[in-house]
């Protein structure tokens, strides 16, 4: 057990936990965040993906060892006031997902993208969401809302 | 019709997924007007005089229109992604004439929606549909009936619009829904007399409605069976055997106890490791010294296509025309071929996951499933104990493609539940996943087929192993056919399979549209023709024959025999009530045997859609998941063990290999909504083989087509 402090989707934690558990775990069970799924468990799937100091990380293979003074942000510190995201906008605006299981995981990673390459080409996006399975099929879609984002943003709407 | 219409803007209504509860339904139906409405599932339509007889718990559908307007749906159906909580409302709003924003639903709740078999085989439109419609247009006629004699006017002159009666002649005389209803407590059954609305006259069914989940999944805030947290809660992690057909010998569960806060459950031969954190139960679960004796099972996937043909069951004969010895006879050119299909997972991103909780003697379960009424019977069986006593919950699922149909999770949890006094979740690790799921059984298809000196199909003989009758059915000329099935998705030997298997979207379709519409390539290219012409001669169905030609006209389809080097293929199906034509254009690797899809068409015609956008979603996905089973997906295992346990060694379809998807739905205003979630997965298999062998010459006869045997096809 240790004292683990940490910025959660902007404000600061202190947890004292095993700090070989995983950040999934932890933010599921123990901070009732469940808007980042589990898949997985072994960094295959990318359904767990959250923020890590602005990388898009897998919190299923990410302890809580790891997360000592950093920055997390997970799904639920997406949306600012009621307000959407960009790239949640364009999720819901190019319908983005099915069952949704896969969409924080995605929305995430592409987040993620869109902070260090705000412009991708469409194979950059390809290669960054290579690893993020979606069953339900909506990868088409999801291409489309990245590149409707990545034009909102790089436009300077936010 | 195109795809590309606009999305409508429409405020939503609500989708209740678990957040009411009995009171608050007590509440909402206590007054008002309530229509109960029955569907035989076997016609897929109301079959109201029978509905009325067989007492007041059989009816599928309620609709309920409250003193303030707002009508709610309860549907025991559940939303796997597929969008039918958007859609349905679609259907209650337009022939209720209110706005779709006043609709709210219900779905998927033991307690609160009638009973209802599952949400499978694209029956949520196409069966409860019609259903739900005649509900609310018998509403509707109660309501117009009830004004009129307030109003006192004649029914001729009312006119509905948003929920309000108003009279054509003298505008200002009107009265709501909410006002008819006020006070009063109405019911009424469907007499099956309710006549529906025209094509034309819709304003809300045809659109795209926007997704009702949709806010709550970009938000993180949908919640699924494992995001609900009772407090006091215990995850469980089980143990499991190493094989299937391993038996436990013994289990030495002390180091595992030894850990803080852990305890373990032995319920017969159910053990488990239960800990308020799931990742400190799974290490937990590690410790756990158990021997089981090795499994009796011999099989791989390599060795499993003859097993199969040994010991499947006798062949049925499940279609039969002319003779096919008359057809051998007027045989030209015969072609024999056997098609092959591997095991194939459904693996949804969200593996089965349930939580259960007892209180007072009543079981509550909160389940990932697709049939949350035959999971609600076999908990009270399981903990022997009243059905009325279990209450099933469905919240959203994270997928299901038919893997969701059986839910031993639910059944888990509800024991451990019981035996802890704790609320317990059980949610499946991916290895778990892999283990016990009920695959989409492996095929073996054989057809042997003749043409005569004009080309045309004189005789189709096919037997089919382990994939059942779905998509079989010959919709071209055939003159003399017989089709024959050896075992299914269900209803095999024990021996059979070394696993379970069980329905998987389209279940048997995927295997039998490859073999038969490979197989009419293979013709086609014995006879020198080009595909789609080829398929042309031998096709009278107009629907069809439609179908096809939209496909081909979309595509930029220009005839040439097989092989033209271009990549290009075609293939047709029909499945749950709609047709498909598929074309798609490919490379091959030469030196590697990789198969690159650069681009599907798929061309549908699903008779009215409710909801172009969603219908297209469903498309779309349906040809991305085909990919998977075609060109990847192949459980692996020896000896009983599923070797595949994560998405590191099964291949599920990525970003870099979806091509471009276009989607045409064809307008068929004459027919009634048909399926959507299935048809257009089925074509995937063929059109990519019968793209390949337009690209290289290489037949390739067996699913998955992974660079090795896109390579040794190649060889010949
Ligand atoms: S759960 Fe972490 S990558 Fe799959
Ligand atoms: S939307 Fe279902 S897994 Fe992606």
């Amino acid at each position: 057990m240790r004292v683990i402090s940490f910025s959660l989707n902007g404000v600061d934690r202190k947890l004292t936990v095993d700090e070989t558990r995983t950040l999934l775990w932890v933010l599921r069970d123990d901070l009732g965040l469940t808007g980042t799924k589990f898949g997985c468990g072994e960094s295959v799937c990318g359904a767990c993906t959250v923020l890590l100091n602005n990388e898009a990380v897998r919190a299923c293979a990410t302890p809580m060892s790891a997360v000592e003074g950093k920055r997390v942000v997970t799904i639920e510190g997406l949306a600012h006031d009621e307000h959407l995201h960009p790239v949640q906008e364009a999720f819901v605006k190019h319908l983005g997902f099915q069952c949704g299981f896969c969409t924080s995981g995605m929305i995430m990673g592409a987040h993620a993208l869109l902070l260090k390459n705000p412009k991708p080409t469409r194979s950059q996006i390809i290669n960054e969401m290579e690893p993020h399975l979606c069953r339900c099929g909506a990868h088409v879609r999801i291409v489309q809302a990245i590149e409707s984002a990545s034009a909102v943003i790089a436009g300077g709407a936010r | 019709m195109n795809r590309e219409k606009d999305m409508m803007e429409v405020p939503e209504g609500r989708g209740f997924v678990q957040t009411m509860d009995r009171r608050d339904f007590l509440k909402l139906t206590g007054s008002g007007l309530l229509v109960l409405c029955s569907v035989d599932p076997l016609l897929g339509q109301s079959a109201p005089v029978a509905a009325t007889q067989r007492g007041a718990t059989d009816f599928n559908s309620f609709l309920h229109i409250g003193a303030d307007g707002r009508v709610t749906c309860l549907v025991g159906k559940v939303e796997l992604g597929q969008g039918v909580m958007t859609s349905l409302p679609q259907l209650a709003a337009e022939e209720l004439g209110v706005s779709l924003a006043s609709v709210d639903i219900v779905m998927g709740d033991t307690d609160l929606c009638p009973t209802d078999r599952g949400t499978f085989g694209s029956l949520s439109i196409r069966m409860l549909g019609p259903t739900l419609r005649a509900a609310a247009a018998e509403a509707r006629a109660v309501l117009v009936q009830m004004a009129a004699e307030q109003l006192k006017l004649p029914i001729t002159d009312l006119e509905v619009r948003n929920g309000v009666v108003s009279s054509k002649s003298a505008p200002s005389k009107h009265i709501s829904y909410g006002e008819l209803t006020a006070g009063k407590r109405i019911e009424r059954r469907l007499d099956g007399q309710a006549v529906l609305k025209k094509v034309g006259a819709f304003t809300i069914m045809g659109q795209s409605a926007p997704r009702r989940d949709a806010l709550e999944k970009v938000t993180g805030k949908a919640k699924y069976a494992g995001d609900i947290a009772p407090s006091g809660a215990l995850y469980a992690c089980i143990l499991r055997p190493p094989s299937h057909g391993a038996k436990l010998l013994r289990a030495d569960t002390s180091s595992a106890e030894a850990l803080p806060g852990v305890r373990v459950v032995r319920d017969g031969e159910l053990i488990a490791v239960l800990h308020p954190h799931r990742d400190e139960a799974t290490r937990a679960l590690a410790l756990i010294k158990a021997m089981y004796s090795p499994s009796p099972s011999r099989l791989t996937h390599e060795t499993i296509f003859e097993h199969l043909k040994k010991v499947a069951p006798e062949a049925r004969a499940t279609g039969s025309r002319g003779s096919l010895a008359d057809g051998e006879k007027a045989a030209a050119q015969i072609v024999e071929q056997t098609y092959l299909k591997g095991y194939v997972a459904h693996a949804p991103i969200e593996t089965h996951s349930a939580i259960a909780m007892v209180e007072q003697g009543k079981v509550t379960v909160w389940a990932g499933t697709q049939t949350p009424f035959p999971l609600k019977t076999q908990i009270a069986r399981a903990l022997n104990i009243a059905p009325e006593k279990v209450r099933v919950i469905t919240p959203y699922v994270g997928g299901g493609f038919g893997g969701k149909s059986a839910s031993m999770q639910g059944i888990e949890a509800a024991r451990l539940a019981m035996a802890t006094g704790k609320p317990v979740r059980v949610v499946w690790s991916r290895e778990e996943e892999f283990f016990f799921d009920t695959f989409d059984p492996a095929a073996v298809i054989q057809i042997r087929a003749g043409l005569d000196a004009a080309k045309r199909i004189v005789f189709w003989d096919n037997t089919i192993i382990g994939a059942g009758e779905r998509g079989s059915a010959l919709f071209y000329d055939v003159p003399n056919h017989r089709t024959a099935v050896r075992g299914g998705w269900n209803g095999n030997p024990a021996d059979m399979h070394p696993f379970a298997v069980g329905p998987w979207r389209a279940p048997g379709a995927n295997a039998n549209v490859f073999a038969r519409e490979s197989h009419m390539d293979v013709l086609a290219a014995k006879a020198g023709m080009d595909p789609v012409e080829f398929r042309l001669r031998n096709l009278t169905d107009a629907r069809m024959r439609r179908v096809l030609e939209a496909a081909a006209k979309n595509f930029g389809w220009s005839p040439k025999p097989a092989p033209s080097g271009r990549g290009f293929g075609v293939a047709c199906g029909d499945d749950a009530g709609t047709y498909v034509a598929t074309m798609a254009e490919v490379k091959v690797d030469k030196s590697t045997g990789k198969i690159q899809v650069v681009r599907v068409l798929c061309a549908q015609d699903m008779g009215i859609v409710v909801n172009p956008e969603g219908a297209a979603q469903q498309m779309e996905g349906c040809i991305t998941m085909g990919l998977g089973y075609t060109l990847s997906e192949e459980v692996q295992f020896k000896d009983g063990v599923v070797l595949d346990t994560n998405f590191g060694t099964y291949d599920l379809p990525r970003f870099s290999g979806v091509p471009r998807i276009e989607t045409v739905i064809l307008d068929s205003p004459d027919l009634a909504p048909q399926g959507g979630g299935e048809p257009a997965i089925v074509t995937t298999g063929a059109v990519l083989a019968n793209a390949v062998f337009d690209a290289v010459g290489a037949r390739v006869v067996q699913l998955p087509m992974t660079p090795a045997r896109v390579k040794s096809a190649m060889k010949g």
